[in-house]
């Protein structure tokens, strides 16, 4: 299981499919920040940018995804909420909020702080800034969350040979942070990078590894990860940001696996942590199945009928970091 | 007169303001006999150039310019409005004669930056042989064009031509996205995404040394039909918004045929690479403003090759792939560790990204 959907993209770009063997069978992981996003926090962001004086701040790729249906069976959207006035702000880097905070002190921004232990620095260096600059007019609705737990529950509830694991991420974590993995369940963990020749390289490392049982952590991207990680920047995360029990969608709830912002910074949050009851999947979305490598993403009988990029029906089609959405867009190729 | 004031709405209102922008601007840097006359429209004098013996077809393009920022590494509004309705001109055959151009100003615009895309334009016009014999000024109140970046500027322009003599006379044929068969050459006249890649550095505020390719393709498309070269242009196309990997499906769309390229030898600069790395970008679709791609019967390849890399512009040429089959309407790259995969036309705007 390939964890990252950066991962999926990489193995597509460089036609890593075409060349393996029928023996060895690449499933894409619940690694895309976007695809694991509970239903009701997609409605929380559209309920706040529905209200008058606030402006919702969001990454580009959240603005598809789908979240509750509406009375008419159609799932509510960022992108939809904006036809009917709600206020998105799209942003390249979520810093870009604070100068809009700045431009408009009567107006208040809400950062969709979305993301994993690669994304959770930048928003812990976002409050620091709005801090030392005394921008109050500025908070979070976090969904912020770490691999590391749905990791383990793949571990748990499939049979998954060996994971091919999240190149950003490790360079946080470290690649120490699989060692109670690789120990607990016997499993082979192969850091990899993005390029096609990296990804050929950890994918021979995984296979052979798996061929012989063998369960280790083998770091094959040691360009930019290390064994420790980056401590700095867990660090500062660790100053803004608490573990809590967080909702998957796909997974359902997971202890320990979502961050949240100390209750000292709780005026940073924009009610974050109400969001633990995820809304039931789309009707015919398969979403669940294919987060969890029990379908590849073909095999449900909406993808590319019913559920394509352009009106995805679950958010591994909205997202460009999603299994659907990159299956689709390589033409559902194998 | 020295240009220190902004666009205000009387410059819209077609009394002494607005001659000021005729008569100081654009009516100074785009001199020409027929302008000059400021009549209602422009009555185009007989085309007596090389193509006086051929009755040559009229080959007309449109498009609007509203790109921030306005001034960038390698270009301007201006420069981009002149070179992207050229092209497309040489794109179809036609060898671009005259031009036409719409300003909409923004309050608050200052005049010397008008002057500046102006003189801009001017010099593009001229490097590209087109004369601008008609054109308009229109101001909108201040917020109506970039209020995020201060006030803006969009420009319309529409160029005319003439088709080439060989293609009007029979004896090439004229290109089109239709025109390509198996066994066909790609070609493209060099280095992708350099312009996209220097926009999204401006708005982003990420310093290197990445400059717009922004460029008018006469030489590079003139080339190709060379009296006596015989090569065969089958399409040309030039590569903006949607990048090569778009223009190619076009192409294999209209033509039902399948192209394969070779990622091997498509050229990117490290810097592009790099960038796109960086930021989650992929080349095929970033968007060029001054590269094209040729296709051309396969045993002129080379030839095509040559000649293209003899022009200014196409320097950097490479053969980049061949239409493999007929039939099926595909888009196969051939990636550097030698998979395949398919590349689809651009969907949506590349949008900023989580991770």
């Amino acid at each position: 299981m390939e964890v990252c959907g950066t991962h999926t993209a990489g193995i597509f770009k460089s036609g890593i499919r075409s060349i393996l063997p029928g023996t060895v069978r690449l499933i894409s992981g619940p690694g895309c920040p976007v695809c694991v996003t509970s239903a009701s926090y997609i409605d929380k962001c559209v309920e706040i940018a529905c209200t008058p004086g606030f402006a919702l701040v969001s990454f580009g790729d959240m603005l598809k995804v789908p979240g509750s249906e509406d009375a008419d069976g159609m799932p509510v959207s960022m992108d939809r909420a904006k036809g009917f006035g709600a206020r998105v702000e799209l942003v390249y880097s979520p810093f870009d909020a604070l100068d809009m905070a700045g431009r408009e002190p009567e107006t208040r921004f809400v950062v969709a702080a979305v993301g994993f232990e690669t994304t959770a620095p930048a928003y812990a260096l976002l409050m620091d800034e709005a801090e030392s600059r005394g921008i109050t007019n500025i908070s979070l609705l976090t969904s912020l969350k770490s691999a590391i737990p749905a990791i383990e529950w793949v571990c748990d509830s499939s049979s998954v040979d060996g994971f091919l694991c999240p190149g950003h991420v490790s360079v946080i974590t470290g690649s120490i942070a699989y060692e109670p993995l690789a120990g607990k369940y016997g499993k082979p963990f192969v850091v990899a990078g993005f390029e096609g020749s990296h990804l050929v390289d950890a994918i021979c490392e995984l296979v052979s590894m798996a061929a012989r049982e063998g369960s280790a952590v083998v770091n094959r991207y040691t360009e930019a990860v290390t064994e420790e990680g980056n401590a700095r920047a867990r660090a500062i995360v660790d100053r803004y940001f608490e573990r809590g029990e967080a909702v998957w969608r796909g997974l359902g709830p997971l202890a320990d696996s979502g961050l949240y912002l100390r209750p000292r910074y709780s005026g940073f949050d924009a009610g974050s942590r109400g969001l633990v009851q995820s809304a039931p999947a789309p009707k015919g979305c398969l979403c669940t199945d294919v987060i969890t490598g029990r379908i590849d993403p073909p095999e449900c009988p909406a993808f590319g009928s019913s559920c394509t990029p352009d009106n995805a029906r679950g958010p591994c089609m909205a997202s460009a970091e999603g299994a659907c959405g990159i299956w689709h867009a390589n033409g559902g190729l194998r | 007169m020295e240009l220190t004031g902004t666009i205000t709405m009387a410059h819209g209102s077609g009394g002494e303001d607005s001659s000021i922008l005729m008569r100081h601007i654009f009516g100074k840097r785009f001199a020409n006999p027929t302008l000059d006359r400021l009549e209602d429209a422009a009555v185009l004098p007989p085309h007596n150039g090389q193509f006086s013996f051929v009755p040559s077809p009229l080959v007309v393009s449109t498009d609007s310019f509203v790109v921030t920022p306005m001034e960038f590494a390698g270009g301007d509004i201006g420069k981009l409005a002149v070179c992207g309705t050229v092209n497309d001109v040489l794109m179809m055959g036609g060898v671009p004669t005259y031009l036409t151009c719409g300003f909409i100003l923004e309050e608050g615009l200052g005049l010397a930056t008008i002057d500046r895309v102006a003189a801009s334009m001017a010099r593009a016009a001229k490097a590209a042989g087109v004369t601008i014999v008609a054109g308009d000024t229109k101001v909108i109140g201040r917020g109506g064009a970039d209020a995020a970046t201060g006030a803006g500027m969009f420009i319309n322009t529409t160029g005319i031509g003439f088709l080439r003599e060989s293609i009007a006379s029979g004896e090439a044929s004229a290109p089109g996205a239709t025109g390509a068969r198996a066994g066909d050459a790609v070609l493209v006249s060099g280095t992708l995404g350099d312009h996209h890649a220097c926009i999204l550095s401006a708005r982003l505020g990420i310093e290197n040394g990445i400059t717009s390719d922004c460029a008018a393709l006469n030489d590079v498309a003139g080339a190709l039909y060379e009296t006596g070269l015989g090569v065969h242009v089958h399409a040309m196309r030039d590569v903006t918004r949607g990048g090569l990997a778009t223009v190619m499906n076009e192409i294999a769309e209209a033509s039902v045929v399948t192209i394969e390229l070779d990622e091997n030898s498509i050229p990117v600069t490290g810097e592009v690479r790099a960038f796109c790395g960086i930021m989650g970008l992929d080349p095929l679709y970033m968007g060029n403003e001054g590269k094209m791609i040729a296709i051309v019967r396969g045993e002129d390849a080379e030839h095509a090759l040559a000649t293209m890399r003899r022009t200014e512009h196409g320097k950097g040429a490479r053969i980049i792939g061949r239409v493999v089959g007929q039939g099926e309407s595909a888009v196969i790259v051939k990636t550097r560790i030698g998979g395949t995969r398919k590349v689809s036309a651009l969907r949506d705007e590349g949008l900023p990204r989580i991770c």
